[in-house]
């Protein structure tokens, strides 16, 4: 093959290739690759591609179970619920994207997970998005962080609510490494009949490639085009790296996908995402043991004279790849032109396992399919524990006597607060299976066709996570598990999203290690098998990295919508319970960090976490399924940030034809502090509430799955009093707390 | 009977207004493609919530053009029923078959959230079975719903009973508060002056079950399925 273009080392390092690498590609090829080919192989071989630094490590999670149909490796996993409906799900990040252009950073973040699910065969009913953002406050990057999370909850709401999805929860969380580094996770959740699943596979020998969807541009070509005279001079002014999202077209795409689909002239399927063409040729192709021969001159483009490179490595949006059946092209291309789509035949599946690509009738890149996939690099990246500086943790404000301020605060703090005003901006109830409406410890989703109905919740505790790797990710997955629990649904299984600065540091490298660990454990003993997901490294901007966040996407199974538990209170004279230790541990709470206004870094430094349990947090989670299938409470809310006290005001607060209750609580005076006692955020507790002529049976419940169990109060009147033994330190109006409660967040980001 | 259920490409309200006419309200109902050109099959049509044609030009500027526009006129003049919901409504605001317009919502978002409205006129087609003054809660999801039109228009809507819902508090009264949008006069729907063409910015077909919070939308559909029925004996 002619090499016209010379590769130097800058080139190479401009493709974010080592010199080893590029070693090892001449040694692969037997000579030194075109430019088209050297791009090929950098997206194909990059971090986010070919999860180089992660794989070693993420083979120790668990990945199987009962109800698994599709395991990692394809767009999105498969679970079995019964009665032959599968749910396809996964989460995906674009962190990087969302911070240089938060709107459609975030939109086409959305766009693309949802194709991810739709490409399974899957109809999409719900996403959520898991968001992290520096302080709103911040002296420094204050206005920048709000501008960041008014565009990406702008971009989701934009490419959701067109699609037609609904956005039906998911979490917002502040940090100030977040400050450079936004976390912008979106997870997408479809249903598909068992029988009508579809796989990435570019089977079948001589089986023609139909291209579909969007036209190519030169929209989010790798960030590294380099000068060159092979180039067009036009084509090297500088493009934006991020791509544009059209949520109608992709409604359009799915329409247009479904229906393919049910003509059953498909063999394969997979959506054009990171690295367009190639990744989705080149892993289809693997998949089947297959090559594929592509003839770019047929590629539908919207911009003149682009380059074989220009094309493999466009990242335009909205564009799917198809093998059709042999002879049966036409059906396909009839149906994307009803809904007013491009399709058009680009190449074929061949025998031999190799991408060829043709352009103006020059073969202008000839590689090895193994090569690009399974044969990519794999590094085991050193791994060093960081040190601990072990302080004596100051704190910089006192403790005030005046518990009912502390709690209001609180209540009222960046992290605590309601997240009203993200989530009404996202279309929550289209499609009108919503049944558990955003802000509960879960979404709930039905399943019109069944009694079914699917819970889902997303999790991450950066901070955790940073104090102690291994028990903060263990901590992240049983709180998932006790969120869709608390809805009344069992948990079934996970997809992740593991975000975490360079693995070419060692400590950021052992933090992963540890995280897969610990979630491997938790997952195993929740049986919550790990079907998808997803790894972002290099989140750091001017050398300071984000904490290490897994995120957790947990989806659970109700049998019955009338089973579904929420987290109000609901009836004057309901007696309250705790499943689960009245003692708390404050180490790592947000009253440490709010009040006490301790940092994160001193946090990490003390290294101390509430202390975890497991066989205890599944006794509790049992005895609450157990309590919820037999219709015995009326409500159920898990303890998570803000510790009991900021539970109980949540379920005291007014919902959808619910007005606001108060509640009576009494605790027990303990060896440990009262704040302990009202902020503490110990895993593996759970406030319910039922009728006074149920608690012998629910008492009773509780003992049989060896959970402990107390009551601590009555629902009553309109405010919230908690006493300690006989002293009673807090007693709040619910209203008026509720009202601080809602409108705080809106607050944060209009104060100048 | 027979409802038709218009699909304009990005609607994404037209498989929840099929559910709510077959299933809660159990009456025949089609699904209608942008490019018919007949709708003389049909009794009501329905205009459904959704982005047709993406929206990126105005809420309801492209699809007025599309085919089956001409025909939804045509079948209004008739006398036959139209219900645009959401974006449906926008489409009959742009087409002319209802006046005024819909803008940006006040505060810029996008807002999705029950909100309740107050029948304010139980002499249409479309609340013949709720009392005046009632107090429906029905969810809104739009960043264009903000109604607006000039004093005439306003005075003419107001004298010839075409407002038909305005946005509320729990008790029903209408104020600034209870406006989600900054619609005028707290203007949720309205109707023409022949009373067959209802647009609505709430979407009832998000309340027509317990499990979602609220059967108030069923009302308007059960309205409407009585007045074809009640004529339909009449004409016999």
């Amino acid at each position: 093959m002619k090499t016209e273009f010379v590769i130097t080392d800058e080139v190479v390092a401009q493709h974010n290739l080592t010199k080893e690498e590029y070693k090892q590609i001449t040694e692969i090829l037997g000579r030194e690759p075109n430019l088209t080919e050297l791009g090929i192989f950098s997206v194909m071989w990059s971090e986010h591609c070919s999860y180089k630094s992660s794989k070693i490590h993420l083979k120790r999670l668990p990945t199987n179970g009962e109800r698994v149909i599709v395991p990692p490796g394809e767009n999105a996993g498969v679970v079995d619920i019964g009665e032959g409906w599968c749910i396809a799900f996964k989460i995906e990040s674009h962190n990087h994207p969302s911070f240089i252009e938060p709107f459609q950073g975030a939109a086409t973040g959305v766009g693309g997970i949802l194709r991810d699910v739709f490409t399974m065969g899957a109809r999409p009913i719900a996403a959520m998005n898991s968001l992290r953002f520096g302080r709103l406050d911040n002296p420094k990057h204050g206005k920048r962080n709000k501008s960041i999370m008014r565009g990406v909850v702008a971009g989701i709401a934009h490419y959701g609510n067109c699609f037609g999805v609904p956005t039906v929860g998911g979490e917002v969380f502040f940090d100030d490494s977040y400050s450079l580094n936004p976390l912008v996770n979106a997870f997408a959740l479809g249903i598909v009949r068992k029988e009508h699943i579809f796989f990435g596979k570019a089977a079948g020998i001589g089986n023609p490639v139909v291209y579909v969807g969007a036209r190519t541009g030169r929209d989010g070509i790798h960030g590294a085009i380099m000068a060159s005279a092979e180039f067009d001079e036009s084509a090297l002014k500088k493009r934006p790296t991020v791509q544009v999202g059209d949520p109608f077209l992709e409604k359009l795409l799915l329409e247009a996908c479904l229906e393919a689909m049910r003509s059953g002239a498909i063999e394969g399927i997979q959506d054009m995402g990171a690295a367009g063409l190639t990744s989705s040729s080149v892993e289809m192709a693997s998949r089947a043991g297959t090559g594929i021969e592509l003839y770019l001159d047929l590629v539908p483009q919207r911009e003149t004279n682009m380059t074989a490179y220009e094309m493999m490595l466009s990242e335009s949006q909205e564009r799917m790849l198809i093998v059709a059946k042999s002879g049966r092209e036409k059906e396909i291309i009839e149906i994307f032109n009803k809904w007013e789509l491009d399709a058009v035949v680009i190449g074929k599946v061949i025998e031999e396992k190799r991408l060829k690509v043709f352009h103006k009738g020059i073969l202008q890149a000839d590689l090895p399919i193994e090569a690009l996939t399974e044969n990519a690099p794999k590094y085991n990246r050193p791994l060093i524990a960081p040190k601990r500086r072990s302080t004596n943790i100051r704190p910089k404000a006192q403790a005030p006597d005046d518990f009912n301020e502390a709690f209001i605060t609180l209540l009222s703090s960046p992290n605590i607060c309601s997240r009203r005003w993200v989530y009404e901006q996202y279309d929550h109830m289209v499609r009108t299976n919503t049944v558990v409406l955003p802000g509960a410890d879960a979404a709930v989703i039905r399943i019109k066709e069944t009694r079914f109905a699917v819970s889902m919740s997303l999790d991450g505790n950066g901070k955790f996570c940073a104090i102690n790797p291994r028990l903060g990710a263990q901590l992240t997955v049983a709180e998932a598990a006790r969120n869709n629990v608390c809805v009344g649904a069992k948990p079934i299984a996970v997809t992740n999203c593991l975000n975490f600065a360079s693995p070419e540091r060692p400590e950021v490298m052992w933090s992963f290690s540890e995280v897969i660990d610990g979630m491997a454990e938790a997952c195993k003993f929740f049986e919550t098998p790990i079907v998808s997901g997803n790894v972002s490294f290099y989140n750091e901007t001017e050398g300071k990295g984000v904490l290490p966040t897994p995120i957790i996407g947990m989806i659970g199974l109700i049998e019955d919508t009338k089973k579904i538990v929420t987290q109000g209170f609901k009836s004057e004279g309901d007696l309250i319970a705790l499943l689960g230790d009245v003692e708390s541990e404050i180490e790592a709470s947000e009253y440490e960090q709010v009040i006490l206004k301790i940092s994160t870094e001193e946090l990490i430094d003390r290294g101390k976490l509430p202390s975890l349990d497991l066989g205890k947090e599944k006794a509790i989670q049992d005895a609450c399924l157990k309590l919820a299938d037999e219709m015995l409470i009326k409500s159920a809310h898990d303890i998570s940030e803000g510790g009991l006290a900021v539970a109980l005001a949540e379920s005291c607060f007014s919902s959808l034809n619910r007005k606001a209750v108060g509640a009576e609580i009494n605790l027990p005076e303990t060896t440990t502090s009262i704040e302990s006692l009202l902020f503490g955020e110990s895993p593996s507790r759970i406030i319910i509430s039922f009728a006074e002529e149920n608690l012998q049976k629910v008492e009773e419940t509780a003992r049989n799955f060896n959970c402990p169990f107390q009551i601590i109060g009555k629902v009553k009147g309109n405010k919230l009093k908690i006493n300690v033994g006989m002293k009673q330190v807090i007693s709040v109006e619910i209203d008026e707390i509720e009202n601080l409660w809602k409108n705080a967040l809106e607050g944060y980001l209009s104060a100048r | 009977m027979k409802y038709g259920v218009i699909v304009f490409p990005g609607s994404n309200c037209d498989h929840d207004a099929y559910h709510v006419i077959s299933k809660l309200v159990g009456q025949p109902v089609d699904f209608v493609w942008h490019k018919e050109t007949d709708l003389s099959r049909y009794d009501a049509v329905i205009l459904p919530g959704g982005f047709s044609y993406g929206d990126y030009l105005r809420a309801g500027a492209l699809a007025k053009f599309s085919p089956v526009m001409k025909a939804v006129k045509a079948f209004a003049d008739e006398g036959k029923f139209v219900l645009g919901i959401c974006n449906g409504f926008q489409i009959l605001c742009e087409s002319g078959l209802l006046p005024g317009a819909l803008i940006r919502n006040q505060n810029l978002n996008f807002i999705c959230k029950h909100v309740r409205v107050r029948v304010e006129n139980s002499n249409t087609p479309f609340t013949s079975e709720i009392p005046a003054g009632s107090i429906l809660s029905i969810p809104i999801a739009h960043a264009e719903g903000n109604f607006i039109c000039d004093e005439a228009v306003l005075t003419e809507l107001e004298e010839n009973n075409q407002i038909v819902f305005r946005y509320c508090d729990e008790k029903g009264e209408v104020t600034k508060e209870a406006n989600p949008n900054g619609s005028v006069s707290n203007i949720a729907g309205i109707c023409n002056r022949n009373r067959n063409v209802l647009g609505m910015m709430p979407h009832p077909e998000r309340a027509c079950e317990e499990i979602l919070g609220s059967t108030d939308g069923r009302e308007i559909f059960r309205s409407l399925t009585n007045t074809i029925e009640r004529l339909k004996r009449d004409n016999r």
